[in-house]
Parts: structure tokens; sequence; C-alpha cells
């Protein structure tokens, strides 16, 4: 057993390891941290993404024993003290980047990640700078959506004119602006 | 009680059907603050671990399990042998003909090995990794017995048998021929009298659902109790069956899916490890927890398609169709599990498409194989029939020198024909597709992209353009009870929903139907919204536990809505009755002069007077004034069952870029306009339908299963099973027609499925376009840079994908494993 000392989502916690424990297991094992998952072995999902002194990792390629003395933020300590959820968060519930929810937690931290390196990223930029994470559900169309949706709320530009403004739309409303739902027979 | 007379006067509130609401279920889910299964912890838990087997086809000579025995933290090790007495055979629902055969399916292999991942023993221990380090000591002597693989070869005379004891490795022959049902007119006289035949052998690979929660059961005994916690789509299923396999009273098994993170059919089964963590625990007595890796649910959950089809298609001239006629090998792997023989039935009356077939003959062969049992996944048989009929009708437009779409629009059904009977006996009950056409053609920019297409081809661009369609239908809502039993299968398709009206007028819902990201919790609420007139707030969706829930038959085959969601709509008008009786009461009214309106009951010409819904549930708890006779409670439960099924359409048309030099294929547009009735949520329509192209287009591009020589799963990893990233994948533009289905007063007919059923041909047909001139007729899927290239070379559909030679217990690769295909070869590096 080694002894380590980390602090998760702003809590210090010394803990007693075996030296082949990978973090997310002591995330979820030992620090109860259960909101980052393990969706499977061979690190090509990224359902176990957290930040390790800000930088986002997969929580399965890191020993415990190297986040001693480190600084860890899963997606139960993204939200403000007070509740209020991150702009991701918040942007991921609006424009339905979500469906099973599993990939979501992961997902979430890599685009936090993403987002501080490309504050705006193109849609290009966004599905390459997701690409390590994967989502049986969405088809990521409405995860582009909200990445690019939550970069214009974080840098705080208005985004008014020009293709920009599907930001702020509901992915339902950008749809079916392109094809509006028509009655064919009542 | 007080009357109030505002609600009344202020109308009704704005309908919620329709409107994209977001998802209630989102709040914990972007939070972390979720249930998965792998979450419970119970005092006392204990972990379990499988000891799979590392190769196809083996007896068992001997376990010897001393060493595990006696490693640190380990309660039990439990053999085939252990269990034989008690395990029973997992359940096979769907016997598809009397004479099926079924050799039986045991939760734990006892004497012989039939694929690998096969469990073979269980480790019961303190923690995790106690329970995976005692595997490694479990020593099991294999006697090598032939791997069967090649369906072809399997039903050869002579072959190597997976099951001794049986005749073949056929398990049955099921035939649909619509001359002898009397649907349609003799199928050997319509290609006898045919202008021109077009014959084609086509192949669905094999998939793997790959939900992204891998599957997690916690079991806790209590004395003769059970509580099964499982990450599953059917709870309901599951709680019977467990019961029925192992002899524990049905009232003794509680189950509980919990959060349940995706499942495309994948985790609609009964699995052989839910069974084993229930015997295991009943043995010590103390709960238990399983929980797979990835690495073993790609090897060990039931895998999907993976079917062989020749395809005859007859027509005249001048491109009317006379004629259909398809024989079919569907790969059953090693064992029949719940639905596996049942899935090719489910696509056997959808071949015929859209179009209108006067003779039609389907026969399928289920065969046995060494590899991992093949089940639902995600569109269950429909997917593999439209890919049949869409590439089929492209190659007879090809044959007879016609436009595709010409050759489709010549045979559909017109909207004018509804309900149309088709060939395969059911009754399609509305659509238009060609206002669907039409929407998909503006969509996609059609016209511009065919004169590109033109310019490429006269300039030899390397990099060719073609458009692909596929008009498609499917059967949905599994559920018409009279309809599965004459199919002979095993259960009913009813579901079930009761609604409880509480003292202070807030809703509960509870409902048969068990999400695992779809939406339920949220549509349900609309649907109730407007059926009661009370806020959607105020609505609360139970689901997914045996002992709130007691009946149900789940969710899967797009039946949720069309089946459970209509289930709540007839529990909530029977709530409105109940209550109409009761406001009457209060109102001094007659039931007859009383309107429902908002949520209000208001006396008819008398404005003024009305008590809300909620009122009248308060008047019911406390039962203080209520109506002579009448019992005090305004709940009510229904339980409903379609006489039909629903029958969404939609046009999918992809552009798809094919790098004549690599052999990359690139998605350059996709446009698809669907008909799924009513919408009571377009947001989660939306995101149904970008999800199921997801999946449908991952099958013509990405994803295969692939066994070597000696049946080992190559593809065991998210390394080598290529579940699509984000840049994989294009923009979907998506839209929708509107035909509201006829056998449900909600109009609706299910999305579930009807991207993944439509995609995976209009994405083939497209790169079949692209390099047609090239003298390529047909490729295999997934369409792999390296198929395709070598399609361009040498002609041909591009061959198998490597499975020659052998990586036998997981050692290292072969030199004819080289050509296995990784994600840069086949996803052709960045994008």
């Amino acid at each position: 057993m080694t002894q380590i000392s980390v602090r998760v989502d702003g809590v210090t916690y010394a803990d007693d390891v075996e030296p082949r424990t990978l973090l997310v297991n002591y995330l979820r094992e030992q620090v109860g941290k259960v909101g980052t998952v393990v969706g499977c072995d061979t690190s090509n999902c990224g359902a176990c993404t957290v930040l390790l002194d800000g930088v986002a990792v997969k929580s399965c390629t890191v020993l415990a024993v190297q986040a001693d003395e480190a600084e860890v933020t899963t997606i139960e300590g993204v939200a403000a003290p007070d509740g209020t959820l991150h702009p991701l968060q918040r942007a991921f519930h609006e424009l339905h980047g979500l469906q099973c929810g599993f990939c979501t937690p992961g997902m979430i931290m890599a685009s936090i990640d993403l987002l501080r390196d490309h504050p705006d990223p193109s849609e290009t930029e966004i599905r390459e700078g997701i690409e390590g994470n994967l989502c049986r559900c969405t088809g990521y169309q409405n995860i582009v959506r909200a990445v690019q949706h939550a970069a214009g709320e974080m840098s705080g530009r208005a985004r008014s004119d020009g293709p920009a403004s599907d930001r702020s739309a509901s992915p339902a409303d950008v749809d079916t602006a392109a094809a509006p739902h028509a009655v064919v027979r009542a | 009680m007080t009357v109030t007379e505002d609600r009344a006067a202020t109308g009704a509130p704005e309908k919620e059907v329709g409107k994209p609401r977001r998802r209630k279920e989102d709040a914990r889910l972007i939070t972390g603050r979720t249930l998965w299964t792998d979450n419970l912890v119970l005092p006392g838990l204990l972990h379990m671990s499988v000891v799979r087997s590392p190769v196809a086809h083996a007896r068992i000579t001997g376990i010897d399990v001393s060493a595990a025995q006696q490693a640190p933290g380990v309660l039990a090790v439990l053999t085939g042998r252990d269990l034989a007495d008690e395990q029973g055979s997992l359940p096979c629902a769907w016997p598809v003909t009397p004479d099926m055969v079924n050799p039986g399916a045991p939760a734990v292999a006892v004497d012989q090995v039939n694929h690998v991942g096969e469990a073979v023993a269980v480790v019961v221990a303190r923690s995790r990794a106690a329970a995976a380090d005692a595997l490694e000591l479990v020593d099991v002597d294999y006697e090598p017995l032939p791997p069967v693989l090649d369906m072809e070869a399997a039903l050869a005379e002579g072959a190597d048998l997976v099951h001794p004891g049986t005749a073949s490795n056929r398990s049955y022959h099921w035939v649909f021929d619509g001359g002898e049902a009397g649907t349609a007119a003799d199928t050997e006289q319509a290609f006898a009298d045919a202008e021109v035949v077009v014959s084609r052998r086509f192949v669905q690979q094999r998939l793997i659902p790959a939900f992204m929660e891998p599957r997690s059961v916690v079991v806790q005994p209590q004395g003769d109790n059970y509580t099964v916690w499982s990450a599953t789509q059917v709870p309901h299923i599951l709680r019977l069956m467990l019961s029925m396999v192992t002899g524990i009273p049905e009232h003794k098994v509680k189950v509980i899916a919990p959060d349940v993170g995706g499942g495309f059919g994948g985790k609609l089964q009964v699995t052989p490890e839910e069974v084993l963590t229930l015997l295991a625990a009943r043995r010590v007595g103390r709960p238990v927890k399983w929980t797979e890796t990835r690495s073993e649910s790609l090897m060990s959950a039931h895998h999907g398609r993976d079917q062989i089809q020749y395809i005859d298609i007859a027509a005249d001239r001048e491109g009317n169709v006379k004629g259909l006629r398809c024989r079919i090998l569907a790969d059953m792997g090693a064992y029949l599990r719940l639905i596996t023989p049942g899935v090719p039935v489910l696509g056997a009356f959808m071949f015929i498409g859209i179009y209108k077939f006067p003779a039609y003959r389907f026969e399928c062969d289920g065969v046995f194989t060494t590899k991992t049992p093949t089940d639902a996944y995600r569109g269950a048989g429909r997917p593999e029939a439209t890919f049949a009929i869409e590439r089929i009708m492209d190659e007879l437009a090809v044959e007879l020198g016609m436009d595709p779409l010409e050759v489709r629009r010549k045979n559909w059904i017109r909207a004018e024909e509804f309900p149309f009977t088709t060939a395969a006996g059911l009754e399609y009950d509305s659509g238009d597709y060609e206002a669907a056409t039409q929407k998909a053609l503006e969509l996609i920019g059609y016209d511009e992209l065919r004169a590109e297409q033109r310019r490429r081809r006269e300039s030899g661009d390397p990099v060719q353009l073609g458009i692909g369609f596929s008009t498609f239908t499917e059967m949905c809502g599994i559920a018409p009870s009279r309809v599965l039993g004459s199919l002979s299968y095993g259960a009913g398709g009813w579901e079930q929903a009761s609604i409880r009206m509480l003292p202070t007028g807030k809703v509960e819902v509870v409902t048969g139907t068990s999400p695992h990201g779809q939406g339920h919790e949220t549509a349900w609420s609309q649907i109730v919204a407007d059926q009661l007139g009370v806020p959607f707030e105020d609505v609360e969706v139970l689901h997914g536990d045996t002992a709130v829930s007691a009946r149900g038959l789940d969710t899967y085959g797009s039946r949720s809505l069309v089946v459970g969601g209509v289930a709540v709509v007839k529990a909530a008008e029977k709530v409105v009755a109940k209550a109409r009786r009761v406001a009457a009461h209060l109102l001094e009214a007659s039931e007859d002069d009383l309107d429902f309106a908002g949520g209000s009951f208001s006396v008819r010409g008398t404005p003024g007077t009305s008590v809300s819904i909620q009122e009248v549930s308060l008047a019911c708890f406390t039962s203080h004034n209520f109506p002579e006779g009448m019992e005090p409670s305004i709940d009510a439960e229904a339980t409903f069952d379609p006489e039909n099924f629903s029958f969404p359409h939609g046009t999918h048309i992809c552009a798809a870029e094919v790098d004549t030099e690599t052999g990359r294929v690139t998605i350059r547009k996709y446009a698809c306009v669907d008909d799924i009735g009513e919408i009571v949520n377009p947001l989660i329509v939306e995101g149904q339908v970008h999800g199921g192209l997801a999946q449908g287009i991952a099958q013509a591009l990405y994803e295969e299963a692939v066994y070597d020589a000696d049946g080992n799963l190559t593809t065991g990893t998210f390394v080598d099973y290529l579940v699509p990233s984000a840049a994989d994948l294009p923009h979907f533009d998506t839209g929708n027609t509107v035909s509201p289905a006829l056998a449900n007063p909600l109009g609706a007919k299910g999305v579930g499925e009807a991207g993944t059923i439509a995609s995976t041909p209009a994405v083939v047909n497209a790169a079949l376009d692209a390099v047609r001139h090239l003298g390529v007729t047909d490729i295999r899927m997934p369409l792999t840079p390296e198929r395709v290239w070598r399609a361009l070379q040498g002609g041909g559909d591009g061959g198998d994908r490597a499975t020659a030679g052998t990586t036998a217990y997981g050692g290292a690769q072969t030199e004819t494993t080289a050509g296995v295909s990784t994600p840069q070869s086949s996803l052709g590096g960045d994008r």
C-alpha cells in the first residue's frame, strides 16, 4: 500500500492505495465519486475523463499514485458551489447532447479541456477534439452543438449573426427550420 | 372544498405534446448523480468474476479450482459441474417452428464450450481485484473440437457439429410463401414469367451492440427473497425468466433496472451472468455484484445481424416489379438466446419494403456456429430486410438502365392507396412516400449534387461522388399480442400504465416500459400533462422496478411510445372519467353537463363553476364528501394491446465521396425525412434519428465483429471494433412529414430504430453509385478503405476482412491476421 494525498473536487483525501490501483477505481471505490464511470479497458471510450491539475486525462490510464499531491476535478465538481451548472452542463441539457448519459461526464470533462485550448472552435475542431470520447446514443451532432453553444456563452460573445445564430437555438428549432414539419394528411 | 373559477377562465394551457421539452432525466446525468448498477454498494457486498473459455469449441476434461479457492479474499469458486443441477437453461422465448432445434443453453458450461468467452466458472471474492486475480488461478483442461465458423459450410453434409446429439447445425427452417399464405401470387410462376431477373448475394456482417454502459448485476438475498439490480432493458421479462430458469418463485424475485446506459437490443436479454450472480448470491448468502469489462462485453454479450442473403427480384422491362424471393442464412451463434431465432422472422415481412410486389417468398435457415450468440440489435431483422430490398432495387435499376429513384417511384405504394395490404400480408397504416422523398431531395440539394457528380466523372476526378437512396418502411411498436402469438412468440405485446393522483394534486405515472436513454420520463410527462391538464413539472414517471411497476413488457422494438405511451393515455382517460363523477358530485351537477378542459371540470353553460382535477384528487384523499357507491379513488390503470403494428417510413439520401486512389469513403452530405406519425417531443425524435443514423452508417462503413480461423474474436476491444467517433460521422440534415398512425390514439409510429434501419443501404448505394462506372458492382460491408480499394483494383466485393489467421489464446498475431483493420487503416485517419 502506498499513501497518497489527493484533492478531489475541492476536498483533500489521504488514502492508502495499492500501487496498481487506477485513478478511476480510486475515485469510484475509495472516494465515492461514482459520477466518473468506466466504459472500456483500453482507454478508447473516454467515459472516465477527469481533469488532473486542470488537464483532461482518461482516469483509467492514470495510476492513483500518479495523482499524489494533485488536484482532480470530476463531473461532480464542475458546477459552482451554489449548484449553478457549468455552461457545458447547461448546454448539453439545452441542446439535447445526451441520451443514456453514460458518456456524458467524460464528454463534458473532455469538452472543458477542449474549450480551454480552443475557446471558439469550429465544428471540425470540436469533432476532432472529442474523438477520444465515444458516444453510442447521439450520433454526436447535438454534442457538437452543445460545445459550440457553451463556447459562445463562456467567452461572453453575443452570437447574433451568421451561422453562429444556430448556437443559441435548440436543435429541434434548427433542423425543423431547415425541414419544416408538414402534416401530409390529417 | 373550494371551487375555483380562474382555471377555466384562463382557458386551456398550451399543449405539451409537440413541444421540444428539455429532458427531466438530464439533471442527474449531467451532474454525475446517477445510479448505474455498478455504482451500487450494499453492506457485505461481494464481487463475482467469470472464467471464460479461450477456445471456440472444446470438451472440458477437467477444472482445478484449488489454487483459486485458497487465494486471499476468495469465498467461492463455482464451476458448471457445481451449478449444473440448479442453473436450468437460459430461455429462448421464440420457438419459430414446432421442430426448431434448441439444444439448451447453460449459464455456465458443464461439459463443453461452444464459443470463445463462454462462462466456465465463477469466482466470488471480497473485492473486485481479488475476484479478478483469482480468475488466473483456475486451471481448465480443454480437449479441442473443430470450430464451426462458416454458415454455408456448417450446413453442408458431414459438417462438424456445434452441439453433440443434433442431426445438423440447422436450428430451423422457416418459410413465408405469399402464394401459400394467400397474400400474394405464386412466386415460382412470377419468376418463370419475368422478363428480367436480378439475383444477388448480400452479406450482413456480424455487429456488436456496444452500449456504453457495460453490463452489471447486483443480487441481494434476503431470506428467500432476492432483489436483482441489472443494467437491463427488460426488468419484467428478466424477473419472469429468472424465476422460470432457477425455480425461485416469481413472487420472491424483484428486479430493478436503475439508470441504464444504453441497450440497442443488447440488453434485451436474460444473460448467463444474471443467472450466475443470482445463484452465487444464493450460495454465499450475501449480496454479489458482477460488472463486465469492455473486452468481456464485446466477446460474450450477444452480437447482432450476421446473415447471408440470396435475393432474387423479378420485373418487366419497364421496371415494374413482379416478384421477390429471399433465401436467408442467419447465424444463431452457439446458442439460442431470448429471441435469437425470431430476429430474422421480424424481418421476414419487410423484405418487400414499400413496394407493390405481386409475389413474395421468404425462407430462412437458422444456423449454429461456434461464435457468440446473436440476438436483437437495433432494428432486429428489419435493417437486414431494408438493406436487401434497397440494394436490390438499385441493382434492378442498373440492370434496366433506369434511374434508381424512378424504379422505386414506379413501384411504391401511393399515398391514396393506404391502408395497403402487402404481399406479406401486413396492412400498412398510412404514409406518403412521394412527399417524404420530395422533401429529402430538397434538403440534400439533389440536382446540384448530380451536376457535381457528372463534372467529376467527366474530369476523371480521383475523388468520385455518388448518391444513394433508401426509401424504407419498418414495422414497429412490437405489440399486437395475437400477431406475436401467430408467430409462436412466447409472450404478448401489450403494455401497462397506471396513474396515481396524490393529495397535493401531483401525479405519479407508473409505466411498464423501461427506458435506458430514450427520455420516457419527459415524454410521458408531456402526454399526461395534456391528458389531465396538470403542469408538466407536476408529473413524475416511475419505471424499471418490478415492485413499483408490477406489469410491463419493457422497451425494445420502437414499442414504448406506441404501446406504452398509449397505455398512459388510456389510464389518463380512466382517471378523468372517475374524476368527472366526483366533480359532478362536488358541483352538484350531472356528469353529462360537465366539460373537462385545462385540468378543470366546469358546468356547461354556467360560467364560474368549476373544480380542478387536483381538487378532485384532494377530495378523494379526505373522502369527506364523495359520491355514494363510488370507491374513494380516481387512480387508474390501463393495459393497451394494439390491433396492428405501425409503419414509419422515410426517404434517406446519402451523398458519398470515394477516393479511388485510397479507397476511402467519406459521407459528404446526409439528409433524411422520416414519417413517424405524430411527434410528442421533436427534440427527442431528432436525437433518436441522429443516434440511429450513426449506428446504421457504422454498419455500412466501420463496424464488424471478426473471427479468425480458430474462432477467436479478433475485434474484442474498442481498438479493433470501430464504434465511430465524432470525427467519423457527418452532419445530418433531418426532417419529418407526418402521416398519423391509425392503430393508436396518439397517432405516433415509433422512431427508435428508423435511422438505423434506413441508413445502411443509402450509404452503400451512394458509394457504389460513385464507382459503378469503374466496374465495381458490389462492396462488402463495412466499406473499409482496404475493401473499396481492392474492389476498385480487382473487381469483386472487396472480400473478407482477414479471417484466415489465428490469435489463439489471445497470443501474438500471426502474419495472416495482419490484415485486420486498425483504426488507422479503416477509418482513414484524421478527417
